[in-house]
């Protein structure tokens, strides 16, 4: 199998922000005294005068950037996920999302594996806060350069949207034609196959690659969907892919049960019902550990989706 | 901060605002010197566990930890009534770090104090472990309370505090908070509330080391005037240098004979204090030191 270059999200929106600034002058972004660790030190050092620290407080840098596109600008927001979504939901829910405002929230620091800073910094219920409110986009890009695709993106897009990265370097995945026009709401296939469906978001789509070079070797031929955007969600992509494959999992670095398998699991409920089985966090906590360790532990690694695939075929009695 | 040595030896001036006797000028009377050098021991002991855990981590907050060691020091081996052998003692002090990630300062005092072996300490942000990268109070024996995110620590002291006087208890509540901490709006919502319930078993110390994640406070969020935005907020104001202890036990001391207003102590200190290199430096916020940088810190410290 071959290699991947492994990069950082965060460079990507960094370098993305720049772009953006240097494009269009209506480009604001906030932080919340973590700018050099999300990146939107980058944009400071070009565009000091359109950089905006509002130091340890979250709630106050949101509504500022409602206030901010109320008076017609593109407002960034970024911190770490932890910060930037339950901590400040009224005010996304209140100032961003009920008025439909321009207000990009860029997370950094998503999921488990943040590590050594353990639960109180692990954001793992992210994408459920962020999918139940109206009027909200939800994307979660797979790798570095999906990252940058996903960011101009969003700053073309009209209305509020959530971006969700990572922060650890991360396997560059989608440097293949499949993924090169980015477009909100549509599910790249990665892989063609033709007996069972594995989906993956954000870090867990190079996995899903892994799984299924794996399945191969057990003569299972799996089709590999990234599904970066899970709120709209492609559902015509999903429906496609279960009615020719007839078996689905998922697999996403989140709480399984508000997460994106869910969001596909009542796709499918409600349109084309196959035998489906999602990887991800089992309703708990995370903890300090390594990266590695806690995708282990809490049943995110390849093999957890080679075994979810398996089960789904025994269930089909194949 | 000011030092005002008195006619009488060891005897020190600590500058106090106080809605009771504004800037009124308070003299203590000072603490034996072996009592003192065993804080200074025990400050030089705690340090070199923070780097041995840090480094061991490959990661964690050394800057903070450091400034925040004087004061929990004093806390934990003279300032407060407590149980290593009795973690749950109804009558104990509470301590909440606010900042959680001082931690490993945490957990040094709780380990010197003998809640758990000393060499658990570098098991901390491995996996499984009890000492979780940010305070844990279902996992840690002795820690009080789950921080970590900040700007919540003093609201949860608020409602230790007001526990204690519903159950008519004497036990004293103390809440350690970050400077950049100060810029959370709930800090200023906890701050209305104390004084409104009048809590005066309450105190908040807020380690002014001048630097928060991204730069100084002053450039990020500035808080100045800080202790007129406190005293403003109806608190009891005492502002120390908050690497003396002798000026830590005074504001204790001082903070407890106040009635009927919270006290909150501005200890002035060093980001990074103890280590030449991490003194002052916003690098060293949250990153751990080299091997290089983590031999040279430890001879610095008295390691060997
Ligand atoms: C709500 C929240 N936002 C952001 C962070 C990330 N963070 C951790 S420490 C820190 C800076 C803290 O500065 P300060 O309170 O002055 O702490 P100290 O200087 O004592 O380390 C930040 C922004 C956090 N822990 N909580
Ligand atoms: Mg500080």
């Amino acid at each position: 199998m071959k290699k991947w270059e492994l990069k950082n999200q965060r460079d990507a929106f960094g370098e993305a922000l720049v772009e953006l600034g240097e494009q269009r002058s209506d480009i604001v972004v906030a932080s919340a005294d973590l700018s050099c660790s999300v990146k939107t030190g980058v944009f400071a050092e070009h565009f000091p005068e359109r950089h905006f620290n509002f130091g340890i407080a979250e709630q106050n840098m949101i509504s500022a950037c409602a206030g901010f596109a109320a008076a017609g600008k593109t407002a960034f927001a970024s911190t770490f996920a932890i910060f930037v979504t339950g901590r400040v939901y009224d005010q996304i829910r209140q100032s961003v999302a009920y008025p439909k405002l321009d207000v990009k929230i860029v997370a950094t620091h998503a999921g488990i594996t943040v590590g050594g800073d353990g639960a109180t910094h692990q954001m793992i219920e992210d994408l459920a806060l962020m999918r139940v409110l109206p009027n909200m986009t939800v994307i979660v890009p797979a790798d570095a350069p999906e990252t940058k695709r996903a960011v101009m993106a969003a700053a073309e897009f009209k209305g509020p949207v959530y971006i969700r990265l990572g922060r650890a370097n991360i396997p560059v995945c989608t440097d293949i034609p499949e993924c090169q026009d980015f477009e909100i709401g549509k599910a790249s296939i990665m892989r063609e196959g033709a007996d069972i469906t594995l989906v993956g978001t954000g870090i867990m789509v190079a996995k899903c690659l892994e799984a299924a070079e794996d399945l191969k070797k057990h003569k299972i031929d799996a089709k590999v969907i990234n599904m970066s955007t899970i709120k709209p969600m492609d559902e015509k992509t999903l429906i496609k892919a279960a009615r020719e494959t007839g078996g689905m999992v998922t697999a996403e670095e989140h709480n399984v049960m508000v997460g994106m398998g869910s969001a596909v699991a009542m796709t499918l409920v409600e349109n084309f019902h196959v035998p489906m089985k999602r990887v991800g966090i089992r309703d708990s906590f995370g903890e300090s550990g390594t990266s590695d360790e806690l995708m282990e532990k809490y049943g995110l690694t390849v093999d957890h989706i080679v075994d979810a695939a398996h089960d789904v075929m025994k269930r089909r009695g194949r | 901060m000011k030092i005002f040595p008195s006619l009488i030896s060891k005897e020190y001036e600590v500058r106090v605002y106080s809605p009771l006797h504004i800037g009124a000028g308070i003299v203590v009377n000072s603490y034996p010197d072996e009592d003192i050098k065993m804080l200074e021991e025990m400050a030089g002991k705690v340090r070199r566990h923070i780097i041995e855990m840090i480094y061991g981590a490959g990661s964690g907050h050394p800057g903070g930890s450091l400034s925040a060691t004087d004061v929990l020091v004093a806390l934990y081996f003279m300032e407060m009534n407590h149980k290593a052998d009795d973690p749950k003692w109804e009558d104990r002090d509470r301590f909440v770090l606010s900042k959680g990630h001082a931690a490993p300062t945490l957990y040094a005092c709780l380990a010197e104090s003998g809640y758990f072996p000393v060499d658990e300490l570098k098991t901390i942000r491995k996996i499984g472990s009890r000492l979780q990268g940010h305070p844990d109070m279902r996992k840690t024996p002795g820690v009080e309370a789950s921080t970590g995110s900040e700007g919540q620590g003093l609201s949860m002291g608020i409602g230790m505090a007001l526990a204690a006087k519903l159950d008519r208890k004497k036990y004293r509540t103390y809440v350690m908070l970050g400077d950049g901490e100060n810029n959370c709006g709930q800090i200023w919502e906890a701050a209305m509330s104390a004084s409104q319930f009048k809590i005066d078993n309450l105190v908040a110390i807020i380690d002014r080391n001048k630097l928060q994640l991204d730069g100084p406070t002053e450039k990020i969020m500035s808080l100045e005037p800080l202790g007129d935005k406190w005293k403003a907020f109806g608190w009891n104001v005492i502002e120390i240098e908050g690497h003396n202890f002798r000026e830590i036990l005074a504001a204790f001391k001082k903070a407890k004979e106040t009635k009927g207003h919270p006290s909150v102590i501005i200890a002035n200190t060093i980001k990074g204090k103890g280590v030449s290199f991490m003194e002052g430096a916003v690098g060293f916020h949250g990153k751990s030191p080299s091997k290089d940088e983590y031999e040279k810190a430890m001879k610095e410290l008295g390691g060997d």
